[in-house]
């Protein structure tokens, strides 16, 4: 009797608990998805600054281009390695310009230009505006009448939307070099056919996936991170978690997001 | 006339209640000054009076809006009536000292710039900032950032001021300046003024009205001279320690 008494509670607590944690859940992203929309709203409102914008365009953009230029570089030459020991397997050499381009551009560009985005200059804006929270510079915005999201939001969500694209141009160009320079400087590959590879196999459609997958990843990028910042807590370990918070939970969603692109644009 | 009116106002943060039925009325163009121990919720009660915080219950009125349940615009065009000097100052990190204080001119009453100019500098002199507009927020001690602030305050001229703390962590000749200043800014444009303060006895000297918070209400609320001359037992204690050292257990 006890015993039983006993698991019906212990039940009870769990899914009780199931509960209140679904419900967090959903209520929070509930809660993301309307700081997105009416940044979105306040976007479309006049004054549009485009100070700000740009300001912002340089912070994400221009500032993490070394990073990005860096761990492309280094994604390329590894990808020209690896590809060029397999291909030799089947004697098919002449194709590693178009595997190296295509993983580049397809898949590995938007990736992890948005990955080293999120680390670089995500954690970053977290940290800006969750120090803004904190010290009530958001209130004073409030109190002067100039709406946070518009002032300190929008831009942004606008650079990350312009900025980490053109971050992935850079990741893919400088990739393709990358690989060019393993396969075949290094390895013995046919340069000529290093290029022919890639202007025959590389189709619009690729690009264009690419360039739709930058766009939404930069916008997950900003939309996570200013909104774990917008949100941080009044405490002392308010901003760390906020910022842990802000690049796994940025990072996950543009993995998952990329699995679903990648399965609805093949 | 009552200005501000707060009635029966309770508020309850991270599970531990603040307020608990505040009513208050201050009286426009009138200097009030608000005391009570640190974490007492004077800082809560001022952010309810501008609409940053909503009460759980009860009803905060100014000038005959009832402004708890406003949101948006509605809220806004209150609000500009208003200007709020923050116990940390508030002043933004990427702006420096002059644009910090020509922020509102530029954002709300979208001045001509030669005037945003004259009048910026105008109030930095009388804070004693002249000559520092140039500065970040970062390069500022923390009572230059207190005046830079209460610049920011002040070059609005509103109808309502809203000041946490204005003199806390400054020196006592530059609390007196600051002190002046406000009094002299108040004889001149009669804006209605909230102060929060733990400068006693100098408020008593400079504020119309004296009203004490304490267990999330207010205790006592009366004409500066007749609030020193008050008999209540938790009154004479936070005056007689000179307001500091009252803590929440
Ligand atoms: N945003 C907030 N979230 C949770 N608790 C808060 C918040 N703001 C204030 N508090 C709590 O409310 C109480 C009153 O704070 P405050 O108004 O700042 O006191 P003070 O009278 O010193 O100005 C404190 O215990 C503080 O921890
Ligand atoms: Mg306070």
């Amino acid at each position: 009797m006890d015993e039983r008494v006993a698991v019906s509670r212990v039940l009870t607590a769990f899914v009780e608990r199931l509960g209140r944690a679904t419900l967090f859940l959903i209520r929070e992203m509930g809660r993301m998805l309307i700081f997105m929309l009416s940044t979105f709203a306040w976007l479309a409102r006049p004054p549009l600054r485009p100070f700000q914008i740009l300001k912002q365009l340089h912070f994400i953009g221009y500032k993490s281009t070394f990073v990005v230029v860096l761990t492309a570089a280094f994604t390329g030459m590894v990808l020209g390695l690896q590809i060029y020991y397999t291909l030799r397997k089947f004697g098919s050499e002449a194709v590693l310009g178009s595997v190296v381009a295509l993983s580049m551009i397809r898949e590995l560009g938007p990736v992890l230009a948005a990955l080293m985005v999120t680390a670089r200059a995500g954690s970053a804006m977290t940290a800006e505006i969750g120090i803004m929270r904190i010290t009530e510079q958001i209130d004073a915005l409030d109190t002067m009448a100039v709406n946070p999201l518009q002032y300190l939001i929008a831009p942004k969500f606008v650079a990350g939307l312009i900025g980490v694209p053109l971050l992935v141009a850079i990741f893919d160009v400088v990739g393709i070099y990358g690989g060019y320079l393993v396969g075949v400087d290094l390895l013995g590959a046919n340069p000529g056919s290093y290029w022919s590879s890639i202007e025959s196999a590389v189709e619009w459609k690729d690009v264009y996936g690419g360039i739709l997958k930058s766009i939404s990843f930069g916008l997950i990028v900003s939309w996570v991170c200013c909104y774990k910042g917008y949100n941080t807590r009044m405490s002392a370990e308010g901003l760390g978690t906020a910022t842990t918070e802000a690049v796994v939970l940025s990072s996950v969603l543009i993995l998952i997001w990329d699995y679903f692109l990648t399965s609805v644009l093949l | 006339m009552a200005m501000i009116k707060l009635a029966g106002v309770e508020k309850t943060l991270g599970g531990q209640p603040v307020l608990c039925g505040v009513d208050l009325t201050i009286p426009a163009g009138k200097l009030t000054t608000i005391i009570g121990g640190s974490g007492e919720g004077k800082s809560v009660l001022l952010k309810h009076i501008i609409g940053l915080l909503q009460p759980d219950r009860g009803e905060v009125w100014v000038d005959g809006i009832e402004i708890s349940r406003l949101r948006g615009k509605a809220l806004n065009e209150v609000r500009k009536r208003f200007a709020m000097l923050f116990q940390g100052a508030a002043l933004f990190d990427s702006l420096t000292v002059f644009e910090n204080v020509a922020f509102p001119l530029r954002e709300k009453l979208r001045l001509p710039e030669t005037e945003v100019v004259g009048r910026v500098e105008e109030k930095l002199a009388q804070v004693g900032l002249a000559g520092m507009g140039h500065k970040y927020p970062a390069e500022l001690s923390g009572g230059m950032k207190k005046r830079a602030g209460l610049a920011r305050a002040l070059v609005m001229e509103p109808e309502i001021i809203l000041f946490d703390e204005p003199t806390t962590g400054l020196d006592p000749l530059m609390a007196k300046t600051i002190h002046d200043l406000i009094v002299a800014m108040h004889r001149a444009f009669g804006f209605t003024a909230v102060m929060v303060s733990h400068e006693i006895p100098e408020i008593f000297s400079i504020s119309d009205w004296v009203a004490m918070l304490k267990d999330g209400k207010i205790v006592a609320m009366a004409p500066s001279a007749d609030f020193q001359r008050t008999t209540d037992p938790a009154v004479l204690e936070f005056i007689a320690v000179g307001g500091m050292v009252t803590l929440k257990p």
